[in-house]
């Protein structure tokens, strides 16, 4: 393990111990930012370049457990490189990442994913030509043990992994009214039932962490409604979401707090409102008046 | 029976060609099936055969140990090779894997003992050892038993989601280099045997059978039958067999024999295939109706469909009032 920096032992082994008394409770423990439970993610300081360009600069935030933490900014902030960095598709140039109390910077993508961080994209990457069912038991990768040797001998225990795979994957297609859609090649979706397959397939892997690249980006008012109600009862049930989002309406209402980056530097972090107020994000997104 | 029996006699060495070049075509489609563009199993084929060659005629190995023991072999000189080289992508892929090609054909044209350029000669001694159409059929039924349990299986999913989306793939908890590390090394086993038992049928070895056009051909056979499923494979090499025999019936136009070019041949079925049907002669079985045809069309689910309601949803992802399910068909505004 390692030293949890700024908190006193005390407290955070009392936060580790004590049982949750009510829903409500942790959810307010959150929502304040308070940081009383460790975090789930913990980076610091951290800083990637491409060549001379400094994508993201000396980052630093922490998302606690059950929280919805927004990442907001102008096109170009960095977001959707830290997200690459925390899913390890990028290595970080400098600073650390912590998951779940352990180190993952520089870890391959695999790895970090096994532990139980799942990600969606900002413009849908489904595995096109495979059927719906296969994109979501795909999703179930890392949970299932079965090797090809077993299955060439027709291992039962294989053929109960499959099946169970197969009825768990049918489940989470129901939620989200896949269901009967389940056979046809994921490239035959139309775009909202894309995007909705894409986290049914994150959500598959039966993740702690939830990293969400512009997931309403091309909706509807009604569909970006019903997609803030879905994230926070997934949110209200333990999952911890961090969300890239460019509609301001969806990011104020659904985030527990926000961070702003801005050509890749975090310049404010709070609560909805307090960055809403923020004379520096409004600078930001409005530009400076002369 | 005694039509059969005749009937191989008198074509038998096509039948063992369209066996081997079938499994040949399998272990390209091993590559293919994760996206990756290899051109090394003709000197997999290559090494496989020497060795097996060498096993059998200098040390009374039998067929099957030498066969196996050239697929491993081969399998060991493809982990070795496949840890660097399958971090380049597409063409470049190819130039490296055409360049293995060459070193292994430079490597057996320089060795004495294995013939050098004179080639190497099989059954000349004491020792007597073939493969026919028990062999190599027998090796055939195997593959397409290994890629009929591969298909839909967690390495098989793992390796099509690898073919769609690698980004992806690895986001999902795929090890990727793993798995195309573990294709890589199988297809190079599978094309192995292939050359052991192709040893096996003739009485002499030459590099030359082993080099660039070899390499080409295999593509063109999974290419032309259908690289999105193993079947495709097979179909591409039955077909490419048989038309190349065809070639030498075909009559000498002012006096040129199409015979004697057969590499314009296949670069002109390739044209035809990639043109009209892209996804191989396999896609065309699709849209055919005849009992045989219906029986090698690929199956396109994962098995058993699936009822809409017959399983219960994840409550966390349902809406309680419904509102989402008002515009199920999810046209957004794109």
């Amino acid at each position: 393990m390692p030293v949890m920096p700024s908190m006193s032992s005390i407290s955070s082994m009392f936060s580790i111990s004590a049982p949750v008394s009510t829903a409500t409770d942790s959810a307010s423990t959150s929502r304040s930012g308070a940081g009383r439970a460790q975090p789930v993610l913990r980076v610091r300081n951290l800083t990637r370049t491409f060549g001379g360009l400094v994508a993201v600069n000396n980052v630093s935030f922490d998302i606690y457990p059950g929280e919805i933490y927004g990442l907001i900014g102008p096109n170009g902030a960095g977001k959707t490189t830290v997200i690459n960095v925390l899913s390890g598709l990028l290595p970080p140039t400098r600073g650390t990442i912590e998951f779940l109390g352990r180190r993952i910077e520089g870890l391959p993508a695999h790895r970090i994913a096994a532990m139980g961080m799942a990600r969606t994209y900002q413009n849908i990457r489904l595995f096109g030509a495979m059927t719906v069912l296969q994109n979501v038991i795909v999703g179930q990768h890392v949970h299932m043990r079965g090797s090809l040797l077993e299955r060439l001998v027709f291992s039962p225990r294989v053929r109960r992994e499959e099946e169970a795979a197969r009825t768990r994957a049918l489940s989470l297609l129901a939620g989200v009214g896949l269901d009967g859609m389940a056979h046809l090649p994921a490239s035959a979706l139309a775009y909202g039932n894309q995007r909705r397959l894409e986290l049914v397939r994150a959500l598959a892997s039966e993740p702690c962490l939830l990293l969400l690249d512009e997931p309403a980006a091309g909706m509807n008012v009604a569909e970006s409604a019903a997609l803030r109600s879905r994230l926070r009862r997934l949110a209200d049930s333990g999952l911890t979401l961090l969300v890239i989002e460019h509609d301001m309406t969806l990011v104020m209402a659904l985030c527990d707090r926000i961070g702003v980056l801005n050509f890749g530097n975090m310049i404010a972090e709070g609560t909805p409102a307090e960055v809403s107020r923020n004379p520096a994000v409004i600078e930001a997104y409005l530009g400076s008046e002369e | 029976m005694q039509a059969l029996v005749d009937f191989y006699t008198a074509n038998s060495f096509l039948i063992n060609l369209i066996g081997i070049n079938a499994m040949l075509a399998l272990s390209i489609y091993m590559t293919l099936s994760c996206a990756m563009l290899s051109l090394s199993n003709a000197a997999s084929m290559a090494v496989g055969a020497y060795t097996a060659a060498l096993l059998t005629m200098r040390t009374g190995w039998g067929l099957w140990p030498a066969a196996l023991a050239g697929a491993v072999v081969a399998g060991l000189v493809a982990l070795l090779l496949g840890l660097p080289i399958l971090r380049l992508r597409g063409v470049f892929l190819a130039i490296a894997t055409i360049g293995f090609g060459e070193v292994v054909r430079i490597v057996i044209v320089n060795t004495e003992a294995l013939g050098g350029s004179e080639g190497f000669r099989l059954n000349t001694g004491q020792t007597t050892v073939t493969a026919g159409l028990w062999e190599i059929y027998a090796a055939l039924a195997v593959l397409m038993y290994f890629f009929a349990r591969l298909k839909g299986s967690r390495m098989g999913l793992a390796l099509e989601a690898i073919r769609e989306d690698e980004s992806a793939a690895r986001t999902m908890g795929i090890n990727v280099t793993l798995y195309k590390v573990a294709a890589y090394v199988i297809g190079a086993c599978i094309a192995a045997v292939a050359g052991a038992l192709y040893a096996h049928t003739r009485s002499f070895l030459s590099p030359g059978d082993f080099g660039f056009t070899r390499a080409v051909d295999i593509l063109v056979f999974a290419v032309v039958g259908g690289t999105f499923a193993w079947r495709g494979a097979i179909a591409g090499a039955f077909v490419m067999t048989i038309l190349s025999e065809v070639l030498r019936l075909v009559p000498p136009i002012a006096g040129v024999y199409v015979k004697d070019y057969p590499e314009i041949f296949s670069g002109l079925v390739l044209l035809l295939i990639i043109l009209f049907l892209p996804n191989g002669l396999l896609s065309a079985a699709l849209h055919v109706r005849l009992p045989l045809v219906s029986l090698w069309r690929p199956d396109t689910g994962t098995g058993a469909g699936a009822q809409k309601g017959e399983v219960a949803p994840d409550p966390r992802l349902l809406e309680p009032d419904g509102a989402e399910l008002a515009s199920p068909s999810g046209s957004a505004k794109d």
